[in-house]
């Protein structure tokens, strides 16, 4: 439980902690809250040279409203997220899903950027970025980039960021007056999502105009169920939502841990998209 | 530091806030890890990456040349001073027990297993020196499997022994009589599955050669600082005057800490031999690997009764898991449930037979409950289901069959003698707050309406034994320790009370409790009494706490020291109101004269006359204290009833505990608050290992669930509001009544939780659950029952 010694700096400005990544080479690392790194460096599953701590980046860290989208630092923690005004309204998933996110302490140390740039299958978040379009904006030597959700998560802890590159922020489109419910499956309440189904719907007149599901946890990267969105438009009722939802684990490749094996992880999906629609749309 | 609330001298019962808890919440405490002493040497372990292998290779020379370091040393560097952990407990003449050395010779057998140690001036380069320590493993067959490991052809453990099994246990005889007069015979495997402690503070060590003596001081995160004493100066040779044991502030342990483990032989041999102060503090990551495990025991259950549901005789057969070693107890854990199977229940044939079974695993050894819960467990499942194979409401199973208060003190078929219980008390008064008849009607109502949630009743009426315990009983089941428990009341002349007891507290609250027995004797206030404990140099007589003894046994001793403390008093005051002391009385701290209200001598004023010595009675020596050695007369047996309201989501097959109500008869409580907490945490404690605990391994013998981020700890978030109550049937074995209480929670709850969850899926096929009923499990369970109907 005792890191590999490394070296530290904590830049000020995007354009340093870049340089410092530049500086690092591949073997320096991005920090912000330290949830899901400090782990890994305690148990020694790795060992960076350097730590390029970007939590006091100010250009990082807040929420604001840009346009037709609200644009979140990713250095906001995961409680500053959920208690935003603007995510509540306009990126309500967002809210839910991080209010499920580990557990208060966590909530406060750790950032929506850090844990989307982690990339962990079994996160909560990359399942909503996915389903709600996000645009991740990426900091490097050749300045700023953005990439959509479907190219950001690439594999297994893996994303487009490369070694020398920072995520700077992570812009959601509003989404006023959507239904939405994030339905996470564990086995404590502070455990890793075995299964998580994030759900937006857009209603017209009782019915299901436009549904996004992104599902957490049944493959390397987080998957969108389109197949079921497509589904469930014209969906009035529990039993149509039921009907779509039989399709959610097409195209899923799960994994098989202690806890699930891929067969259950595919019936929860089904179950558990169902669910999440259910109550996304009240019906 | 909070205000303490102010006591009167009868404190007795009454729910104060502990003592100890304004410096642990503030964190004043010092555990033993903030020890620091200059020029400490910090020790770090290489530990076995593979369950079973020969050691070819071992060369620590390259750490050595490692930044800060100091000393490195393999089995054959350490030499005479790798000292073999010690078994205290062979519980057959023919019992096979190899040697376990502190550091592996030639060969590993569990994942974890010591292989090297490095020492270096601060723990970061200890760490970091690790890697630079060659070894060469010969991968060999693992065997994790008991059933695997005692068929012919098994991999041997320990290959000079030629065989996997431990010993063969056997007890009672005559059920196969009775069986053939049953109209009903139930039989169930059940898997307890092994549990890990996984106490909030880790293990950790030091050990100081102190200079002005010879002595060597070992401050360490144990239950049993006395008890290891001994065995580190058995094992060591270090002589038994020159060793120093203290335990501080202790964060948990649930029998975890009640070892002899091997770095704290490992650290007091260092200490010795560099003559500087060693320590040792675990990461989480070896925690899970090297302390000892718990549980672990495959159990075939055979009851046999008429079809009225009379319960004529019970058969037990069990594998228990002693993993790779033995270590303090390992072989006797499960002979502490042996007597227990037969439980509350009246029969008239018990057949116990128990083999313990070596594997390529972690040690197993005392674990809350420490076989109790295993057999608690067993008999709770069995007469549900022969309940349901009767067609019987499962409490009237039980109450067609359990003894009745008039029927105490009550020996049962497995040979002990209850000596009171009023289960009917306790059940009665469960079933009210529970809202028993309420709850089957709402069953009812979800099984006729097909609701995808269905909900289960799980009982449990429990009784278990604790209170470890007479001294004769633990010798004739060859444990080669005694019982008892000692206390040492001393009045300082400040009228100030020392209570030196030889308990070890790590969590239980024994500062505020003793203090509370002491004051309801002495009437002096709880504020006003110390209770020095844990350190074999300021308390130096004991035998610890583990098995529910504290008070059960402990208690005893301070009442019987404080009682004697005031009868030497009353000769000093008798001397100063110039009366005989049969003419005094003494009422809430005062001598009083009787009849002569303005004769009056306090306490403390006989304290200091004491210390003065000015004015003594003839014959009676300067000082005041008493001390008190005390063997218990019989194990304490507390009892209760606990009910769980389950909620099964059978699309999901995710179990969640909706109410939880516990009855507990503890006898007399000396502080109900200490009594509902202890009660709280068991309650977590038996709940995590029917729904969320198990240490599992995979075939190889790698712990899969080696972090606690895959062996899963409830959280408060996870565990809905207990609702707690007690009846009070007073211990006729004890003379304040009490009972033992820190492990009636685990032992009850976990086949109250496993009861409740088959009750909801009983319709639908289902007759076992195996733990923990993780949602997996349950959902499997569900469908392989569908299938079964179907076919």
């Amino acid at each position: 439980m005792i890191p590999v010694a490394f070296d530290y700096v904590r830049p000020s400005t995007v354009d340093e902690a870049v340089a410092a990544l530049v500086a690092g080479g591949e073997d320096a690392k991005v920090m912000v809250g330290g949830q899901s790194l400090m782990p890994v460096l305690r148990l020694r599953l790795g060992a960076p040279s350097l730590i390029v701590d970007c939590s006091r980046i100010d250009e990082m860290i807040g929420i604001r409203e840009e346009g037709d989208s609200i644009v979140i630092g990713a250095g906001t923690t995961h409680h500053a997220v959920m208690n935003n005004d603007l995510v509540k309204r306009y990126v309500t998933l967002l809210a839910q899903a991080t209010a499920t996110v580990a557990d208060p302490q966590i909530r406060h140390r750790g950032t929506m950027g850090g844990s989307l740039a982690h990339a962990d299958p079994a996160g909560d978040l990359p399942a909503v970025a996915a389903a709600l379009d996000a645009t991740f904006t990426i900091a490097g030597p050749g300045g700023r980039r953005t990439v959509g959700a479907s190219d950001f998560f690439v594999d297994y802890f893996t994303t487009a960021v490369g070694d020398d590159e920072v995520l700077a922020s992570v812009s959601f489109p509003k989404r006023e007056g959507w239904g939405s419910h994030y339905e996470k499956f564990n086995r404590t309440a502070q455990a890793w999502a075995i299964v998580g189904v994030a759900a937006a719907v857009r209603m017209e007149g009782g019915r299901i105009a436009e549904a996004r599901i992104g599902l957490t946890n049944v493959g390397t990267t987080p998957i969108r169920a389109r197949s079921v969105e497509a589904a469930l438009v014209g969906a009035a009722d529990a039993a149509a939502i039921a009907a779509a939802s039989e399709s959610a684990a097409d195209g899923t490749a799960p994994t098989t841990d202690i806890h699930a094996d891929a067969e259950y992880r595919n019936h929860l999906t089904r179950v558990l998209t169902k669910r999440a629609v259910q109550k996304a749309s009240g019906l | 530091m909070t205000q303490m609330e102010v006591t009167t001298p009868t404190a007795l019962g009454r729910p104060i806030r502990r003592k100890e808890d304004a410096r642990l919440l503030h964190g004043q405490t010092n555990w033993t890890d903030n020890i620091q002493l200059p020029g400490t040497l910090h020790m770090a372990i290489l530990r076995s990456p593979m369950a079973h292998a020969r050691i070819t290779k071992l060369d620590v020379s390259a750490a050595l040349k490692m930044p800060n370091v100091v000393a490195a040393y393999g089995a054959a560097e350490l030499g005479d001073l790798n000292g073999s952990v010690p078994c205290v407990w062979p519980v057959t003449d023919d019992i096979v027990m190899p040697g376990f050395p502190a550091l592996a010779i030639d060969k590993v057998r569990h994942v974890g297993d010591c292989v090297a140690v490095v020492l270096a001036t601060d723990a970061v380069h200890a760490a970091d020196a690790l890697e630079a320590i060659e070894v060469d493993y010969e991968p060999l067959p693992a065997v994790v499997n008991m059933e695997s490991a005692i068929a012919d052809g098994s991999t041997i453990v320990h290959d000079d022994k030629g065989t996997n099994t431990c010993y063969v246990y056997n007890l009672g005889g005559g059920y196969d009589e009775v069986a053939a007069k049953a109209d009903v015979i139930v039989k169930r495997r059940f898997i307890n599955q092994r549990l890990i402690p996984a106490f909030m503070e880790p293990r950790a060590v030091v050990a100081a050669p102190m200079g002005m003596s010879d002595e060597i001081t070992i401050w360490t995160s144990t239950q049993i600082p006395h008890v290891l004493r001994v065995l580190l100066a058995l094992v060591t040779g270090i002589p038994e005057n020159n060793l120093r044991v203290v335990a501080p502030d202790v964060g948990g342990g649930f029998g975890g800490k009640l070892q002899c483990y091997r770095e704290e032989i490992l650290v007091t041999q260092l200490a010795r031999k560099l003559g500087r102060p060693v320590k040792w503090t675990e990461t989480r990551s070896e925690d899970m690997v090297a302390t000892h495990h718990g549980r672990d025991q495959i159990q075939d259950i055979e009851i046999a009764a008429t079809s009225d549901g009379k319960m004529l005789g019970l058969k037990v057969t069990l594998l228990a898991n002693m993993g790779a070693y033995l270590q303090i107890i390992t072989p006797g854990v499960p002979l502490l449930g042996m007597f227990m199977y037969p439980a509350i229940y009246k029969m008239d044939a018990y057949d116990f037979k128990c083999t313990g079974v070596f594997t390529n695993t972690t040690p197993t050894d005392a674990y809350r409950g420490a076989g109790r819960p295993e057999a608690t467990y067993a008999i709770e499942r069995i007469v549900d289901e022969l309940a349901a194979e009767l067609g019987m409401e499962p409490m009237e199973l039980r109450k067609k069959n359990w003894i009745t208060h008039e029927e105490f003190p009550f020996t049962t078929v497995a040979g002990l003698t209850y000596d009171t219980g009023n289960y009917e008390a306790a059940t009665a008064r469960a079933m009210e707050l529970f809202d028993y008849d309420g709850l089957r009607a709402e069953q009812a109502l979800r099984r006729a309406s097909g609701d995808p949630v269905q909900l289960g009743i799980g009982i449990s009426t429990f009784t278990e034994m604790c209170g470890l315990a007479p001294s004769r009983t633990l010798g004739a089941l060859k444990y080669v320790a005694g019982g008892w428990e000692h206390c040492t009341v001393r009045l300082l002349p400040t009228g100030k009370v020392e209570v030196v007891t030889g308990t070890s507290p790590h969590g239980q609250g024994h500062e505020t409790a003793w203090s509370q027995i002491a004051s309801s004797v002495l009437g002096v206030p709880v504020e006003d009494i110390e209770v020095i404990h844990s350190d074999t140099g300021r308390a130096p007589y004991g035998m610890d706490t583990y098995g529910s003894r504290s008070l059960a046994v402990g208690g005893q001793a301070i009442k019987r020291a404080s009682d004697r403390l005031v009868e030497k008093a009353k000769v000093i005051a008798a001397h100063q109101l110039e009366c005989s002391p049969d003419d005094i009385e003494f009422v809430e701290g005062v001598f009083r004269v009787k009849g002569d209200p303005e004769k009056v001598q306090p306490l403390g004023a006989v304290a200091f006359e004491a210390f003065t010595a000015h004015n003594l009675p003839p014959g009676v020596e300067p000082t005041l204290s008493a001390e008190a050695t005390v063997d218990p007369e019989d194990f304490s047996y507390p009892h209760g009833t606990h009910l769980a309201a389950m909620e099964v989501d059978t699309e999901t097959g995710k179990v969640t505990l909706r109410k939880y109500v516990c009855v507990d008869d503890v006898g007399i409580q000396v502080n109900p608050m200490i009594v509902e907490g202890q009660v709280h945490g068991g309650l977590a404690q038996g709940i995590a290992q029917a729904m969320y605990e198990g240490a599992s391994y995979d075939e190889d013998g790698n712990l899969q669930t080696a972090s606690l981020a895959d062996y899963l700890i409830p959280s408060a978030m996870d565990l809905p509001s207990f609702i707690t109550d007690t009846t009070v049937t007073p211990s006729t074995t004890h003379p304040l009544g009490t009972k033992g209480v820190g492990e009636a929670g685990a032992i009850a709850s976990t086949p109250a939780i496993i009861n409740g969850v088959v009750d909801a899926l009983r319709p639908l096929g289902v007759t076992d659950i195996t733990m923990p009923a993780a949602p997996m499990t349950v959902w499997r369970a569900i469908q392989s029952a569908k299938a079964g109907g179907a076919a």
